[in-house]
């Protein structure tokens, strides 16, 4: 114990793991080894290692290294369209599989609380679940930076969680609280954050093709060297929009990539029974594009890395993450009365994300299974603690209600008849 | 002033001087015909007349016409926001400059036409007097007053309306390089209106954009740019085929703003012509105005001259809220003297087009001409119409119209929209609830029919609303 003690002493001084940890896990998890070790006051705080705390001096550290390569291979090779698919082999570290892991877990473990909070009436109206469906986003931002920007449909709780928005802002959204990150105006559907070019949370099925053309037309005029990715499902596949939107992202060339999320079902109507063709991949015809199999974070992070640098020199292409989601199209879905219960355990056992993940952290000893059931813990606790905070928060106050309708800007204000009274207070 | 006038007339001319020295606009010395005979029953519209003032129409001369222009003071305001394009005919008292913002931020100073109270000649504001002062002349008096030019500033410009929005569109796209325009045919065939000709040669392809077929995307592609900071204006070759895009007008434009907590501005500009034009048929003759208004986050904004037009396309071009800006297919020819100096309207702000005594006319975009035209007749039967174009359809200026109910207690309401579910249901609706108390007699509103618009000529007539009928309207609403 005294070699680890001093093992682990020797890795804090290491620089922090992953830009995007949300969660502070200093919360409540002080022990006196903690305060011993003066881990509180040290800016180099690892989530990762105070994960352990509870068992700090049992445990052998997980690796937190940055430096070793792992080869890692997709599970099946890309299949492209009008272009050459990039290699199956991806370099990786052992950091960026636990990042994987930790963040995937966080979400999982996101998802399932919202699915609970829904039951008991604390999110209503409509609730999109996205478990099953984590590498997609996580290899997305693995490939990607903050300035590139992110749209997407009503599925968007990880990919805010993964653009950087906190588990409070979520759940207090979720729940219309104040907190929520639009102040409780959006709700489950609305997610937006700007600081991180993540552009929501769209409601109307293919609506948000368009506009996430519109953001790389921006990029384009504004010459930035950002991409857009424009995610939508295999049932806003068949949208006249899309289409139009991608003659148009051709047409001109813009950074735009066309993530088309394909877990098979658009609500309950299987995709062999709403589409011709289902290669979405190959809906483009003169787009070039990819075939991808959306559960494998690696897969995905190669491909968007390859979508990328595509966008960048040659315009728009299309991605189809082959993927699958556990829970029905919504809360009020139970998602077995087009599917069987074997179908959906049969993916939960053979391309569950996670396990994949998992897998590899064991076979390449990265960390015990215990640490990484701690880790899931943990990411419950989390979860449940954001959950708490996010009860606390307040309810918007009655005049939110006119507040955002318009933009204080050149001549707007609303007021009375006698102009003397302004009946709302625009911000 | 109106006492310098060699006839007095019945109807103070609301103009706006404090230059005193600012010639009478108004040569009453030569006897008038009786124009309502004399024009033709299509108005000439188009093709560069000076239509506005009809009877007008013997006074062709530029100088006289350019005079008649000496409406309002102008003065320049640094940091003033709000404009007024023609003399207000409420009182100095009422008038809240403190309401006004004022963006001190603003250091350029742009010419700021704004119009203070005018004094009524006392003696000729009793309602009960009105039939002693039938006038046997034929001219209105007080013209539309849209543009303004100052002594200081003489040399105003001619030019058409559509011109005119040309020329906004320019100023702001100089002014700003986040400004673009997204549209079919915009670009290198110079729009179908000829309202963008000559910019993309000058500001390159990306920045005056020629889309395919495809108002859906390519209205949400402009609201996605948005998102990110550009500022484009959306251009629908007709207002009917956006319709097309309502799905994103609604729900994107209207409500990003407010689904993302304030994240996000929109600050987009949707224009088109619409309107009952010269048999186009059925589908494009729409009137859109009715069924964008309901959507919560935009604003609408009507113009009918090119003063007013080239003001509210820039004043829309600088909001930070959708602004959707109606133009007409039959305007786009209407000429015009407008200013040279650099003038932004007030979005949310009506015009007075004529002030008067016996009944407040509500109006907007052409069939502003159609009001005109009966207010001609109305004057020679001795009625006092006060016109107003209100302009701004979302909101409703409520202020310059509850104002004018007050003094005049009759409202007539004439659009171009259909009778249901239309502008002027909407504003009946706001008037009673507001002012209910200052009216005499129930609200009138002419509308269109609620039928397609016809292709032959004579029915589509029969669909918009005709200066007799108004005249007929003004009549029972007077009795």
């Amino acid at each position: 114990t005294l070699l680890s003690f001093v093992l682990s002493a020797a890795l804090l001084q290491h620089p922090p793991l992953h830009q995007t940890y949300r969660f502070d896990l200093s919360i409540g998890h002080k022990t006196a080894d903690d305060m011993a070790l003066a881990r509180r006051s040290s800016n180099l705080l690892k989530p990762l290692s105070t994960a352990s705390s509870s068992s700090f001096l049992n445990r052998r550290p997980f690796s937190t290294d940055d430096s070793t390569t792992i080869t890692v291979e997709t599970s099946v090779p890309f299949t492209g369209h009008n272009c050459e698919p990039p290699s199956r082999s991806i370099d990786t570290t052992p950091k960026e599989l636990m990042t994987f892991f930790t963040d995937m877990a966080l979400m999982r473990r996101m998802e399932i609380a919202a699915d609970s909070l829904y039951k008991s009436k604390l999110i209503r109206g409509f609730c999109h679940l996205y478990d099953g469906q984590e590498a997609v986003s996580i290899g997305m931002e693995a490939a990607i930076t903050k300035k590139d920007c992110i749209i997407t449909a009503y599925r968007d709780h990880c990919i805010f969680l993964g653009r950087g928005g906190t588990l409070l802002e979520s759940f207090s959204e979720l729940m219309g609280r104040q907190a929520g990150c639009s102040r409780g105006k959006g709700g489950s559907m609305h997610f937006y954050k700007k600081d991180a070019c993540f552009f929501g949370g769209h409601g109307i099925v293919g609506a948000q093709v368009p506009l996430g053309c519109g953001l790389a037309f921006a990029q384009k005029y504004r010459k930035e060297d950002h991409v857009t990715f424009t995610m939508y499902g295999d049932g806003a596949a068949n949208q006249g929009q899309l289409f139009e939107a991608l003659n148009m992202a051709a047409l001109w060339d813009l950074p735009a990539i066309l993530v088309c999320e394909n877990n098979h079902y658009g609500m309950g109507t299987a995709e062999w029974r709403a589409a011709k063709s289902p290669a979405y991949y190959k809906r483009g015809d003169y787009v070039p594009g990819l075939k991808v199999d959306g559960m494998d974070a690696f897969a995905v992070k190669q491909a968007c890395k390859f979508a990328k640098e595509h966008a960048l020199k040659n315009g728009p292409i299309i991605l189809e993450m082959d993927t699958y989601r556990y829970h029905g199209h919504s809360m009020s879905d139970p998602g077995s009365t087009y599917r069987t219960r074997d179908e959906i355990s049969g993916v939960r056992q053979e391309r569950d994300p996670i396990e994949r993940i998992r897998k590899l952290i064991l076979a390449h000893d990265i960390a015990t299974e215990k640490e990484l059931k701690d880790i899931e813990k943990l990411a419950r606790k989390e979860v449940d603690e954001a959950i708490a905070k996010a009860k606390e928060s307040p309810m918007p106050d009655d005049p939110e209600l006119f507040t955002n309708v318009y933009r204080k800007g050149f001549g707007v204000e609303s007021f009375g008849t006698d102009r003397k009274e302004v009946r709302a207070t625009l911000p | 002033s109106p006492n310098s006038l060699p006839h007095s007339t019945p109807f103070s001319i609301k103009s706006t001087n404090t230059h005193k020295n600012q010639k009478t606009f108004l040569n009453l010395s030569a006897p008038l015909p009786l124009l309502n005979k004399s024009i033709p029953k299509s108005y000439k519209l188009t093709f560069g007349f000076h239509f506005e003032f009809p009877h007008l129409l013997i006074f062709h001369n530029p100088p006289f016409f350019f005079n008649f222009k000496k409406m309002a003071s102008i003065f320049q305001g640094v940091g003033t926001a709000t404009t007024l394009s023609s003399s207000a005919s409420f009182d100095s008292n009422k008038f809240h400059p403190s309401s006004r913002r004022s963006l001190s931020e603003r250091k350029v100073s742009f010419l700021v036409v704004r119009s203070d109270a005018a004094k009524m000649n006392p003696g000729l504001n009793k309602i009960g007097g009105r039939a002693d002062q039938l006038v046997t002349n034929a001219v209105a008096t007080k013209p539309d007053t849209s543009a303004a030019s100052t002594a200081a500033s003489k040399s105003g410009h001619e030019l058409l309306l559509f011109e005119a929005l040309r020329e906004g569109l320019e100023e702001e796209m100089e002014r700003d390089s986040r400004v673009c325009i997204i549209g079919e045919d915009v670009g290198h065939y110079g729009g179908s209106y000829k309202v963008s000709k000559g910019l993309a040669p000058k500001y390159g392809d990306l920045r005056v954009l020629d889309t395919p077929i495809a108002e859906n995307a390519f209205t949400g592609m402009g609201i996605g740019a948005a998102m990110m900071g550009l500022r484009p204006i959306i251009e629908g070759m007709n207002m009917g085929f956006l319709l097309l895009a309502f799905n994103q007008i609604s729900n994107n434009c209207g409500m990003l703003h407010y689904t993302s907590g304030g994240q996000f501005k929109i600050p987009v500009v949707i224009r088109g012509p619409g309107g009952v034009g010269r048999q186009l048929g059925a589908e494009h003759s729409q009137r859109l105005e009715s069924y964008f208004q309901s959507i919560p986050g935009i604003q609408m904004v009507a113009c009918s001259t090119p003063y007013n037009a080239k003001g509210l396309m820039k004043a829309a071009i600088r909001s930070d809220n959708p602004v959707i800006l109606f133009e007409h297919v039959l305007l786009y020819n209407l000429k015009e003297t407008i200013p040279d100096e650099e003038y932004v309207l007030n979005l949310e702000e009506a015009e007075m087009v004529r002030p008067g005594e016996h009944v407040t006319i509500l109006t907007y975009s052409r069939m502003r001409y159609h009001v005109m035209q009966a207010a001609k007749t109305l004057v020679n039967k001795g009625y006092d119409p006060e016109v107003i174009d209100i302009r701004s359809l979302k909101p409703f200026d409520l202020h310059m119209i509850g104002n004018s109910v007050k003094k005049t207690h009759r409202v007539l309401i004439v659009e171009e929209c259909m009778r249901t579910g239309g502008i002027g249901a909407s504003l009946t609706a706001a008037i009673n609830e507001n002012f209910q108390d200052f009216l005499d007699a129930p609200i009138v509103c002419l509308s269109s029919q609620d039928v397609p618009t016809p292709y032959a000529g004579t029915l589509e007539e029969w669909t918009v609303v005709q200066p007799p009928q108004i005249v007929a309207a003004v009549e029972q609403l007077c009795r």
